[in-house]
């Protein structure tokens, strides 16, 4: 079975957003880059799955060359080889377009993406290359078995959870819960020797031009926050009833 | 111009978020001039259809029963009808089944897709918009350069708007054959969803234990919110995953955020700073959510929830 695991490299989740060339760019300096904590769900299940079943599991990450020390991350963890296509990744549409060229050539049972990525949190590349590839997609997912040439997973969705059967191939967007918190892999030392030498392939990309961003800016700096003795929750109650309205 | 705006129901009930989405369709579609149409799924009884004139739907397209987890089918069922309508702007809400197949349907009519956007377009001829990225902690404005565009708002950020207007329906039956088999659904019952709460009372480590919930739950229940709670509280399996709010859970954006010992990291506010009015407990002064909250009280929650319960049964009384 072959397995393609999606994966964005975004800033650490402690990073502090800042821009620069008058507020069009994000600014890299100082960012440690790290695998969408989403899609670092999705590896480690695609690691277990391989480890069950046997299967060839391959990263894919649109990007440019700085990421490539997340791949190597990604190849310490477990995955066997790399895929990095060329490309700025800055819009989701082209990110998609690109993944799906790549996705399409190389045939897979399973594809791996995150719910979403932690930078542009859009939520949609999935979407978008399981329609230009003609794939069923489940998002959400919390759980995911295989059975005989189906999967078996359990999707999150409003006020509950849902257990479904599909038949072989599908894509699935993971988080939280597809493993556990304290099952993640991380690189061990033999992990860390063996990722030098597997293979990293760079591949071109095409461009397409949907979307333009035009400029970022941040949120305007809160107001002082407003104290409450605690002996005086009556107040607190008060102004959040007549003031803030929101009781 | 013709623009379509989905209105999801769950189990044939309307919520909040189909009624903002259509609230700012109908900002959008008045400022422009442009024509409305309500798409709804399944079958909705007449008196909750009514219920979307009051948002300002006045032409409101059903449909035959469609499987929700099925993209495929639903992108399909909307194309179908754009090229009826002759559609070219779409406006859905952030829910699981919209992710689900609004990405999809701009891959099948090639056109762009907005996510997280927080208000009414500064342009529409190219239509441009703004956006929240980077987990809430920046906006974007982004510039669109197709022909066709979907919107899909950020929870809470246009708001629920009343315009009435009469009501007309038409019945669009699509083919719906799934591949997917629904083996079973559960449901988180009785419960405010979190998503969806007005108001969410949400707890971190400095409640030292799961059986200290009981506090916590007794409040969100006299405010009918939702429980929430910090990563780490998930992660040890005192609260379930579900509830985990932040950077890597659920970001919410309610009309008041309570947070009770929690310390406020960076990862925990992105998924939470949305939220219109912010209340901090925390036995420490220096705590970095009193840098972010609109309200603060340092003290012991052991003492001060109590006494907050009794405070809001006293006015709801
Ligand atoms: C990659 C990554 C992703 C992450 N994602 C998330 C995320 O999505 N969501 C998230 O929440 N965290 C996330 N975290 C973890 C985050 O960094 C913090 O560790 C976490 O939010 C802290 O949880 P806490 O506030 O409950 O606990 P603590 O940091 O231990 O804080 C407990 C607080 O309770 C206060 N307190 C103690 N006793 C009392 C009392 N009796 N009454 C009132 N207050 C009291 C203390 O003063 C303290 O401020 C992430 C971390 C990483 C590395
Ligand atoms: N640049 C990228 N390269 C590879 N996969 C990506 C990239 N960006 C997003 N993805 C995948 O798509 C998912 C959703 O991303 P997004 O739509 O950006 O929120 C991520 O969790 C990844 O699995």
């Amino acid at each position: 079975m072959k397995i393609a695991v999606c994966i964005s490299c975004v800033p650490d989740t402690t990073s502090k957003i800042n821009f620069t060339e008058n507020n069009t760019e994000f600014n890299k300096e100082g960012i440690q880059f790290i695998i969408n904590p989403n899609d670092e769900f999705g590896l480690t299940k695609a690691i277990f799955i391989k480890e069950k079943n046997q299967a060839e599991v391959i990263v894919v990450s649109v990007g440019e060359s700085s990421i490539e020390p997340v791949l190597r991350k990604a190849l310490a963890i477990g995955a066997d080889s790399a895929v990095r296509i060329d490309n700025k990744a800055k819009d989701s549409i082209c990110v998609a377009k690109n993944l799906s060229s790549f996705l399409v050539e190389n045939k897979f049972d399973l594809i791996i993406m995150g719910k979403e990525s932690a930078d542009y949190n859009g939520g949609i590349v999935h979407g978008i290359v399981a329609e230009n590839i003609g794939m069923q997609f489940v998002n959400a997912c919390v759980g995911l078995e295989i059975s005989d040439n189906s999967y078996i997973i359990d999707r999150e969705m409003e006020g509950g959870t849902e257990k479904v059967k599909i038949k072989s191939p599908v894509i699935i967007a993971g988080q939280k819960g597809l493993v556990e918190e304290k099952d993640l892999k991380i690189p061990n030392m033999r992990g860390i020797m063996q990722a030098r030498t597997k293979p990293l392939n760079v591949l071109e990309s095409e461009s397409f031009d949907f979307i333009q961003s035009i400029e970022f800016s941040k949120p305007s700096e809160n107001k002082e926050c407003v104290f409450i003795d605690e002996e005086n929750v009556a107040e607190l109650v008060k102004i959040l009833n007549e003031k803030e309205k929101v009781l | 111009m013709k623009m379509l705006v989905f209105a999801e129901n769950w189990d044939g009930i309307f919520k909040k978020s189909s009624f903002e989405a259509i609230s700012y369709s109908r900002g959008l579609a008045e400022q422009n001039n442009y024509e409305l149409i309500t798409l709804c799924f399944n079958n909705v009884s007449e008196d909750e259809l009514n219920k979307l004139s009051k948002y300002g739907s006045s032409m409101v397209i059903t449909t035959n029963p469609i499987d929700k987890v099925d993209s495929i089918s639903m992108s399909k069922m909307i194309s179908d009808l754009t090229i009826q309508h002759d559609i070219k702007l779409f406006v859905f809400s952030s829910t699981y089944s919209s992710k689900m197949f609004a990405p999809r349907l701009s891959a099948k009519l090639n056109s762009s897709i907005f996510t997280n956007v927080v208000e009414l377009p500064s342009s529409v001829n190219p239509l441009q918009l703004k956006k929240k990225v980077f987990s809430s902690k920046a906006f974007e404005i982004a510039k669109s350069s197709s022909e066709k565009n979907i919107i899909m708002l950020h929870p809470n950020s246009y708001g629920v708007k009343e315009f009435s207007s009469d009501l007309k329906s038409s019945e669009f039956t699509a083919e719906s054959n799934s591949e997917i088999e629904i083996i079973n659904i559960e449901k988180s019952s009785g419960k405010v969803n979190l998503s969806e709460a007005e108001i969410v009372v949400s707890a971190g480590r400095g409640m030292k234990g799961p059986e200290n919930w009981e506090l916590i739950e007794e409040l969100a229940n006299c405010l009918n919110a939702a429980t929430a709670c910090s990563k780490p509280v998930s992660d040890i399996g005192w609260r379930p995953h579900s509830e985990h709010v932040g950077q890597t859970g659920k970001t919410v954006a309610p009309n008041l955020y309570f947070a009770i010992g929690i310390s406020g990291a960076i990862q925990h506010l992105a998924g939470v700073n949305s939220s219109k009015v912010m209340v901090a407990i925390n036995t420490d002064p220096e705590a970095s959510f009193f840098k972010a909250a609109h309200y603060g009280i340092v003290g012991d929650a052991f003492n001060v929830v109590p006494k907050l319960i009794e405070e809001i049964k006293n006015i709801k009384n």
